[in-house]
């Protein structure tokens, strides 16, 4: 094989499978190789779609797939030195942990006592060892997925690309294996590609998050800047953490503008460097629920607390280290504050209580 | 556990005093009426059978009814030393050929046909029905047409061409059923993920599709040599001069008046539980297999 490298570039991806709607829609991006990258979107988003072409299960209707500097349309999963974890993980049912890891040896015609020795070496990497004899039945969710990591591994793959690959597991086994997925991703030192749909998964493992709709990438960054910097409403909402505020530009003042809202004196908003408004734009701006804090009516505002929001509290979560509260802040959309638990208990609200929600005015986010 | 103890009131009651009195095991009405009517449906199913295969065993004396005249295993060495009591060794080693090599064409049919529909296509349904119809089609008309057609086509019938031909058409679209079932329960991403780790399509068919469906494929071959070692009438017109062993047996009711007649049900009884016990056991082989390849 020509490249060793596991870095791979879309561009212009398109796939249709009718001829008629795009599932995928001209999609370019670039994965570093080495790196850690999170598809993340609702179902039907196109996100699987893009995982198998790059896998090779399926070809682009148009678009380039590079693989290590080399274009891989058309090529076999073998040829381009992918390897795919299914998302039920698709073991052989008639073959032992062993066999289904030496699968892949096997069909290449290597020696039993060769692929066996291999398979073996593998299985003690993803400690398996005491299950290697057992079929895929009798097996934990949890030993299944190490199976079948195990079996793309081992056919020495520049990438590895994961069909939501923790979605068969409980909760408690989710976080594990989802350390497990980065310890191997770093022993491997290849790029992986996974798919998910939830938010959590994607912001703790990834470099690389890619926030997708209706088959077009919306936001592409590290974990952090997708959270934190929310490019657009969509991507705020669907990664949750921040209350989303629609508005009429009132008034634009040098460093910040106004937003009409309900408020008496508008919401006060920075610009950010490449963002331009003016006067009358609708425009949505993103706070994060931890920003906000609720002070009781009639109070002082802490200083630097400009924005000021009068609420009701329709409803109180107890989330243990913070307390969540629902508010009736603005009409049509939700807003809500992370309230830590010290602070909340030190003062508790009741559900009906007016308080001010407020936030300090650099901390919200103007949205594209 | 002695706090939460402490926590209930003193004054629960035991609970049995008012509750339904708990079934004692004892059974409804309706289990005796539903026993008894599997009881009598047994006795129809085997009752007739069992009347041959006793009066097969009766010596010298023995006739076509009963009571039963001594014991002893006269009519079986009759029946194959006889020349009067017809062809039957030929017969049987005929039906036996026959019956294989159905077994294998409509194995290899039905796997091919459960290949082909995996995926929809345009037309499938009309293939499929087209594939199931003879199933509707009597057998006797069948097998008329077939000896017909082969008149026409000016080629001799025999038990090999045109009563192999009459027969699959009987087996092959109860193969492809059972095929069918069979393949509904094999998971398609098992294929995907043999093509992902390199295997070619026929290494993911050899090593994958085949191993794991093999029960299913035994099954298929039972029913293929079932329906076919005692199929009557579509051979009818389509054995030639040659017959099989169901048509001998046929015309040994006509003309043949001893309990050899019976000794002959019972051979063939005899070796259809062979064929199904080595069925089931070869299952059973494959699964035990995998088991204890598991255990190590």
């Amino acid at each position: 094989m020509k490249s060793d490298r596991g870095d791979i570039e879309l561009a212009g991806v398109c796939k249709s499978f009718d001829g008629v709607t795009n599932v995928v829609d001209g999609v370019n991006l670039r994965i570093a190789d080495g790196a850690y990258c999170c598809f993340i979107g609702p179902s039907g988003c196109g996100k699987t779609t893009i995982l198998r072409m790059i896998a090779g299960h399926e070809d682009p209707t148009a678009g380039e797939i590079v693989i290590g500097g080399q274009n891989v349309v058309g090529l076999a999963p073998v040829q381009r030195r992918t390897a795919m974890m299914f998302q039920s993980y698709a073991l052989f049912p008639h073959l032992t942990v062993r066999e289904n890891i030496a699968f892949a040896l096997r069909v290449r015609g290597m020696s039993k006592a060769d692929r066996l020795r291999a398979a073996d070496a593998m299985i003690e990497k993803v400690r398996l060892t005491q299950f290697a004899d057992r079929l895929p039945a009798q097996l934990s969710g949890g030993q299944q997925q190490r199976v079948a990591l195990a079996r793309a591994a081992i056919t020495e793959p520049r990438v590895l690309l994961l069909d939501e690959p923790l979605s068969a597991l409980d909760e408690q086994l989710r976080v594990q294996m989802r350390q497990e997925l980065r310890r191997m991703q770093q022993e491997l030192g290849i790029t992986f590609v996974h798919v998910t749909h939830t938010q959590l998964e994607a912001i703790a493992l990834a470099d690389l998050v890619v926030v997708m709709e209706q088959g077009r990438i919306k936001q592409a960054g590290a974990a952090r800047e997708v959270y934190a910097h929310p490019h657009d409403r969509y991507v705020a909402e669907f990664m949750g953490g921040q209350n989303v505020l629609s508005g009429r530009v009132e008034k634009v003042n040098g460093a910040s503008f106004t937003l009409a809202q309900a408020a008496p004196s508008g919401i006060e908003v920075p610009l950010q460097a490449r963002s331009t408004v003016s006067v009358g734009d609708k425009v949505d701006i993103a706070v994060r629920r931890d920003d906000v804090v609720l002070v009781r009516s009639g109070k002082e505002l802490p200083p630097g607390y400009t924005n000021s929001l009068p609420s009701r509290v329709l409803a109180i979560e107890y989330q243990g280290y913070f307390v969540k509260v629902m508010l009736d802040t603005v009409p049509d959309d939700a807003f809500v504050a992370y309230v830590p638990e010290k602070t909340f208990f030190a003062d508790p609200f009741t559900v009906g209580d007016v308080v001010m929600a407020t936030w300090a005015t650099g901390s919200a986010l103007p949205l594209a | 556990m002695s706090a939460v103890l402490a926590d209930m009131p003193e004054t629960v009651a035991p609970a049995t005093t008012k509750a339904i009195a708990p079934s004692k095991g004892g059974r409804p009405w309706t289990f005796y009426v539903l026993a008894t009517l599997f009881a009598l449906y047994v006795l129809a199913l085997y009752g007739p059978m069992f009347c041959i295969y006793i009066l097969s065993f009766q010596d010298i004396r023995g006739g076509l009814v009963f009571p039963m005249k001594g014991q002893s295993l006269h009519w079986f060495v009759d029946l194959f030393t006889q020349v009067r009591t017809g062809d039957v060794k030929g017969s049987f080693d005929r039906s036996i050929k026959l019956a294989v090599i159905v077994t294998i064409i409509t194995v290899v049919v039905s796997f091919l046909a459960g290949l082909g529909f995996r995926k929809r296509f345009r037309g499938d349904t009309v293939v499929f029905y087209t594939m199931i119809g003879s199933l509707v089609a009597p057998g006797l008309v069948l097998g008329l047409g077939t000896g017909l057609l082969f008149q026409a086509l000016g080629l001799n019938a025999s038990w090999y061409t045109s009563a192999l031909g009459a027969q699959l058409s009987w087996t092959l679209p109860f193969g492809v059923l059972v095929m069918f079932a069979v393949m509904s329960r094999f998971n398609h991403v098992w294929e995907e993920a043999a093509y992902d780790l390199g295997a070619s399509r026929w290494q993911s068919i050899r090593l994958v599709m085949i191993p794991v469906l093999a029960p299913g494929l035994v099954a298929v071959a039972l029913f293929g040599f079932t329906l076919s070692h005692d199929e009557f009438a579509r051979s009818l017109q389509t054995a030639g001069s040659l017959n099989t062993l169901p048509l001998e047996i046929w015309s040994m009711t006509l003309n043949v008046t001893s309990p050899s007649l019976y000794a002959l049900g019972t051979v063939t009884t005899i070796v259809s539980f062979i064929v199904i016990g080595a069925s089931l056991g070869s299952i059973v082989l494959i699964q035990k297999k995998r088991g204890s390849n598991a255990k190590g």
